[in-house]
């Protein structure tokens, strides 16, 4: 199918019943009209990375790039390349946040919403409700003890202080949870008759049947790593990560507009791109992502 | 006295109340015991779990009866803490001001948002479908790039809003958007906007997805004449788990509002237009070092956070009727 045809297809309402035309158009017209609200900024970003200065620079500002050109990457990579901490440091430790801090929520989390869907043993609903309302409060509320649990630890200026509260995101949980639900137990009673133990049930049955809910877990917990500037735990430059360095930039001000721009474009392409890759995954998982009253 | 109950009234022997106690306690011994494979997976995330966001809000709670400046021991000071910020702290009442504003306008707003462009986007084909999707979710985990917002309110004739409004002759002179305190709170509003489609959007779209169509057939032979009582009889009924897991989501989100305002209007911003409760706690937590000052004020906050989730729960659970 073409994508004209496509769209055609998509805009013609749906086969159904009591639909005014009138209606359908000015319906559609609201979600084109702020679908435009949500993507401009991340057009002109786009187009601003590829800006040279003259253009930049321009009254009345100019929307869309004339003469695209790479001008201001390579001046972050001058801007970088003059830094005391050269640039690629900033980028193994975001990497290694983000990476660390993903796969092992993924793992931590399903290996704790498998007993909790599949079985009832004591303390397992207890244990559910306490993640559920933790989901009613933002990290915000537990800040200070949490600074205080971590000094104790000694884990201030280190990558532990931002990985190791991540693996416990309750929101992974629950979702995990609720995606587990859905295999049938007649499956894990299969594999169980055929002799395997609950740890092998666990990664052979159950963690190849919830890819999709891995999937979902990563996009909500990337692009927080990946977007994350060390807060109040991490001081030192050289530990510092991707999004912190590239603020650091950005602070410059209007001057570095251009460079500003390509550091945005920088940090918002690789959280873009997984979930295009995922889509279909993350809104599968979703389905199941409901409360009980 | 147990052996006699035991051997001449064994009907009797729950009501005595000793053995059968024994054995209940024997029972949960028992079933612990069975599933202890089950606890040890459940361990690692639950230790972790516990130990930062469990203990923390007991730890804090009992902290804000405290004073703690983490040099000297914590000395018990009983509800000062609660007094000083409620009767003594002007500022505090500028920040609670501001995050209920910000509450009032995004978190309905962005709920509704949520779900009205899930609604729209699921009469769609497929592709466009998807295409949209990304369109809404791409502000929310675009990685904390809300800084672009800057350039559209820079304060000289460069900014987007301001260049636009002397082209169209509305300005003479540009305004210094971020360092007024006329339009600080309303511009942190929309940038948390753009930025509130998040989970709760993705959950509306995937739930959208499975309500059961024939039910629509079934409504439009029972009489119902237009899109919106279909909406309100049978769309938003068949999805109510997830209307309460979106609200939740957006709730939460809308009391935390606190990187956009310091992203855009600096912290401490302009007189304080863009405190909320989340600044001032950082204020004290992390620059003053009033620990039982700032856990006082975290204490509220989570208050005010779980109290309008649990209200609103109760209000969605009359949808459709």
């Amino acid at each position: 199918m073409t994508l004209y045809s496509r769209v055609i297809g998509a805009l013609r309402p749906q086969k159904r019943l009591n639909r005014s035309f009138a209606v359908s158009f000015m319906l559609f017209g609201l979600l084109l009209g702020f679908g435009a609200f949500m993507v401009l900024p991340l057009i002109y970003t786009v187009n601003n990375a590829f800006k040279p200065l003259d253009e930049l620079f321009i009254f009345p500002p100019r929307f869309l790039v004339r003469n695209p050109t790479l001008e201001n990457f390579t001046d972050l990579m001058v801007i970088m390349g003059n830094s005391w901490v050269p640039f690629t440091r900033y980028i193994a430790n975001t990497l290694l946040i983000t990476l660390v801090g993903t796969a092992g929520h993924i793992l931590l989390a399903s290996a704790a919403a498998y007993p909790l869907a599949k079985f009832k043993f004591p303390g397992s609903s207890v244990l559910f409700k306490i993640v559920v309302l933790s989901l009613m409060f933002s990290p915000h509320v537990t800040a200070i003890p949490n600074y205080l649990v971590m000094s104790q630890l000694g884990w201030i200026n280190t990558q532990a202080a931002i990985i190791v509260p991540s693996l416990a995101f309750s929101l992974g949980l629950f979702l995990m949870k609720q995606f587990m639900e859905q295999i049938p137990d007649a499956l894990i009673e299969a594999a169980k008759i055929d002799g395997a133990n609950e740890y092998r049930v666990f990664w052979q049955i159950v963690m190849p049947n919830v890819k999709p809910a891995w999937l979902t877990l990563m996009i909500l917990q990337f692009p927080a790593l990946w977007g994350t500037d060390g807060g109040s735990f991490i001081y030192s430059e050289n530990l510092k990560t991707l999004h912190y360095a590239l603020s650091q930039v950005i602070q410059g001000g209007i001057a570095r507009a251009g460079v500003g721009a390509a550091v945005a474009l920088l940090l918002m392409t690789v959280p873009i791109l997984l979930f295009i890759i995922s889509q279909s995954s993350v809104i599968q998982t979703m389905a199941t992502s409901g409360m009980k009253e | 006295m147990v052996q006699i109950h035991n051997t001449t009234e064994p009907a009797l022997q729950g009501l005595a109340g000793g053995p059968l106690k024994e054995s209940r306690l024997a029972q949960l011994w028992k079933d612990i015991k069975k599933s202890k494979h089950y606890y040890f997976m459940m361990s690692p995330y639950m230790i972790i779990f516990f130990l930062f966001t469990v203990i923390p809000v007991v730890v804090s709670f009992g902290l804000s009866f405290f004073y703690f400046n983490m040099l000297e021991t914590p000395r018990f000071i009983g509800w000062e803490n609660y007094s000083r910020l409620l009767l003594g702290d002007d500022v505090f009442m500028i920040a609670l001001k501001n995050t209920f504003l910000f509450a009032v306008i995004t978190g309905p707003l962005s709920y509704i948002a949520c779900f009205l462009f899930a609604w729209l986007i699921n009469e769609l084909s497929p592709f466009v479908r998807s295409l949209m999707t990304l369109v809404f979710y791409a502000p929310s985990i675009s990685g904390n790039v809300f800084f672009i917002w800057l350039i559209v309110f820079s304060g000289d004739s460069y900014g987007y809003l301001n260049g636009f409004l002397m082209k169209i002759g509305v300005l003479l002179e540009p305004i210094q958007w971020l360092q007024n305190e006329k339009y600080i709170l309303a511009i942190v509003i929309i940038v948390q906007l753009w930025l509130s489609l998040g989970t709760s959007f993705l959950a509306f779209i995937a739930g959208l997805q499975t309500v059961d169509q024939t039910l629509f057939e079934a409504g439009a032979m029972d009489g119902i004449r237009n899109r919106w009582q279909e909406l309100w009889f049978i769309t938003l009924p068949s999805m109510r788990p997830q209307l309460m897991f979106g609200a939740v989501m957006q709730i939460t989100a809308s009391f935390a509002v606190a990187e956009v305002s310091i992203a855009l209007a600096g912290f401490p911003s302009v007189n304080y237009a863009g405190h909320t409760v989340v600044t001032h706690l950082m204020d004290y937590g992390t620059l003053r070092f009033e620990m039982g000052y700032a856990s006082a004020i975290a204490t509220i906050l989570f208050a005010i956070m779980l109290g309008t989730n649990m209200m609103t729960q109760k209000l969605l659970r009359k949808v459709g009727e």
